[in-house]
């Protein structure tokens, strides 16, 4: 490994996924209304500047705001099969890949990195919603499982951003077997001594909440995120009555012990390092922004500046 | 009084005709309607077993949840003997969907638990239709402590459509009891096998499911999603859960040419319904040669490692277009 892989080529990529600058520079929040300049936004790291409300952020744009200097080295993911059931809705399953992929740019519903957050070795693996609801099929348990791998080969903590409407139904049974097979992913990390520090963020439900995203050693949630088994309608169809305010948002999860904290965007990065540092044995963080590592004179690069109106569709 | 299934009207009809002819006779000493009746009742056998060959999978799931079929209850009462049952979470509840407790097996002392829907309207709301709440899964995870501290092996019978979703269950944490279970019985060292004998639905199922060997009854199903839930979804219709049974690739047949189950216990013509008792030997021969396979191989982690191993490699193929 020399500075050309570890620094270099992350930063030509990160260039490179940078996607073109929308035609419409606002976005309205999809709470309080509030018109806000693409660039504001994104800068605010999605969360509306005006109520705070925290709109969906894709994985990419989280990574470049997460580590230090924007810098990050993606982990290869093992593909699985494409299309395992041969699976047709009202559209054929590689169809709904195709648009997704086109849509978002990604491969999948799952991005895994590693890199430094204030200076502290990381893997992270994010969950992108707006590529089909972020569902779990075979990729993402693939990936959960090289994100855990690759923390144990390399003895780094693995904090893991989860966002998922649940199983992928075009997999079938296989989405299911996710559950188990990223539990094991989980063990591989416990047994090893690592930490797994699980973000929940909006929305978290389904077979996702129910394996990996409520294994970690520590819990964090956005403001606001809907975390669930089941989702609210289907509660209110089953025992037919109008469920309380707040029902199953991160600040109710919190009151009802699932959760061990609810943390801003904006305070997550130093919070999960300052979390990540003790529970490793190392020294507290110099806080603020750091510079790049220091063999590079260059400035870091600013966290891509996504288009906040795509995020938001999600 | 057989209840009779949506596609088996036809059948229905003809064992109706046979059953009044009988019937007619027994008033009527004089008529002789044996030849007649012996037909029909041929016609029926040839039928119910046309009905049963090759069924597409929304009968399947039809069959599969036929309140008829015997429950998890039943197997227990029939094969295993000083059934001890164990009930709590030591938390909060005990959850009647799920049961469990000792029992013995032949001569070897297991854990054996599952859901069990009920069999008439009182039981069927006190076991909250298998539906399992938090407390459901913690008492399985207790369960395990059990087994696995003392070396038996666990024995996990199916049939739910899924976990509860109710207020409750959501607050006291359904989905970390789940995943705790989950992970539980990755966690085990003794043999852990798991039948689903009736619907294994969704993550309601996985969580007693993650076995060493997983069978599945010949009409039986598992799935990530019901196929009415499934359907309003994907097809925006909830009427369409004949296509999304299809699609969903739940049958036992699909799911063992997947990998994701480990063998397939033949059900009598006419599905477990008519021949409760059969099922319920096969069930029993099938979890002996089973659990006997396993113990050879129980030394120290091996089991625990081998269904680590199994699930990480699951899903490596697809179904054959």
């Amino acid at each position: 490994m020399n500075w050309i892989s570890n620094y270099v080529r992350p930063r030509i990529n990160s260039l490179f996924s940078r996607r073109e600058v929308p035609e419409n520079l606002w976005t309205k929040c999809n709470k309080c209304g509030t018109m806000l300049f693409h660039r504001e936004l994104a800068e605010n790291l999605n969360v509306c500047t005006s109520c705070d409300h925290h709109m969906a952020i894709t994985p990419r744009e989280r990574f470049g705001a997460l580590f230090d200097g924007g810098i990050f080295t993606e982990v290869e993911v093992p593909a699985p099969v494409d299309d395992p059931l041969s699976f047709k809705d009202q559209k054929k399953y590689p169809d709904r890949m195709k648009t997704a992929r086109k849509g978002t740019g990604e491969r999948e519903a799952m991005l895994v990195a590693e890199g430094e957050i204030g200076r502290t070795p990381i893997v992270a693996a994010a969950q992108d919603f707006s590529f089909m609801g972020g569902s779990m099929g075979m990729y993402v348990g693939n990936a959960i499982i090289a994100a855990a791998e690759r923390a144990v080969q390399t003895r780094r903590p693995l904090v893991l951003f989860s966002a998922a409407g649940g199983a992928r139904m075009q997999e079938g049974i296989l989405s299911l077997m996710q559950m188990p097979r990223t539990t094991v992913a989980v063990q591989m990390l416990k047994e090893a001594g690592l930490p797994y520090i699980v973000v929940l963020t909006h929305p978290t439900t389904g077979g996702v909440t129910a394996s990996y995203a409520m294994l970690g050693d520590v819990h964090i949630a956005e403001p606001n995120a809907l975390i669930c088994f089941a989702g609210p309608r289907v509660i209110e169809q089953t025992i037919r009555e109008k469920l309380p305010e707040g029902f199953q948002r991160a600040e109710y999860l919190l009151d009802h012990g699932m959760l061990d904290r609810v943390t801003h965007r904006r305070d997550m990065k130093d919070e999960l390092v300052t979390i990540l540092r003790m529970l490793t044995g190392q020294p507290p963080a110099v806080k603020g922004d750091l510079p790049a590592p220091e063999m590079v004179e260059e400035t870091p690069v600013e966290a891509p500046a996504d288009p906040a109106e795509k995020a938001e569709k999600a | 009084m057989t209840n009779y299934l949506e596609f088996e009207k036809p059948l229905a009809e003809i064992e109706g005709k046979a059953e009044e002819l009988r019937a007619l006779a027994r008033a009527n000493e004089e008529m002789d309607v044996e030849a007649e009746a012996s037909a029909l009742d041929k016609k029926a056998e040839t039928l119910l077993s046309e009905l049963y060959t090759d069924m597409t999978a929304w009968r399947k799931c039809q069959v599969a949840r036929h309140p008829d079929r015997p429950h998890c209850r039943d197997y227990i009462e029939a094969l295993f003997d000083e059934y001890t049952p164990l009930a709590g979470d030591r938390n909060f509840a005990d959850d009647h969907a799920v049961m469990g407790g000792l029992a013995r097996i032949g001569d070897i002392p297991v854990v054996v638990m599952g859901q069990e829907k009920g069999h008439d309207t009182k039981s069927r709301i006190e076991r909250n239709f298998g539906m399992a709440r938090p407390e459901g899964y913690r008492k399985a995870i207790r369960l395990m402590d059990l087994a696995d501290r003392f070396g038996l092996p666990i024995v996990a019978l199916v049939d739910t459509p899924g976990a509860y979703p109710g207020k409750g269950a959501e607050e006291r944490g359904q989905s970390e009891a789940i995943a705790r279970a989950t992970e539980r019985s990755l966690n085990v060292k003794s043999p852990v096998v798991s039948v689903i004998i009736g619907e294994g639905g969704s993550g309601g199922a996985v969580a007693l499911a993650t076995a060493n060997t997983v069978m599945m009854l010949e009409h039986s199903i598992y799935s990530v999603i019901s196929p009415e839930g499934c359907a309003s979804i994907l097809w925006k219709d909830a009427e369409k859960m004949r296509e999304a049974a299809e699609a969903l690739r739940l049958t036992a047949q699909d799911l063992k040419e997947l990998g994701v189950i480990d063998r397939i216990i033949t059900e009598p013509v006419g599905g477990a319904q008519r021949g409760r008792d059969e099922t319920i030997a096969a069930v029993g021969r099938a979890l002996e040669v089973e659990l006997k396979a396993l113990m050879k191989q129980a030394k120290g982690d091996a089991l625990l490692k081998a269904r680590r191993e199994k699930f990480l490699k699951m899903g490596s193929k697809g179904l054959a277009a």
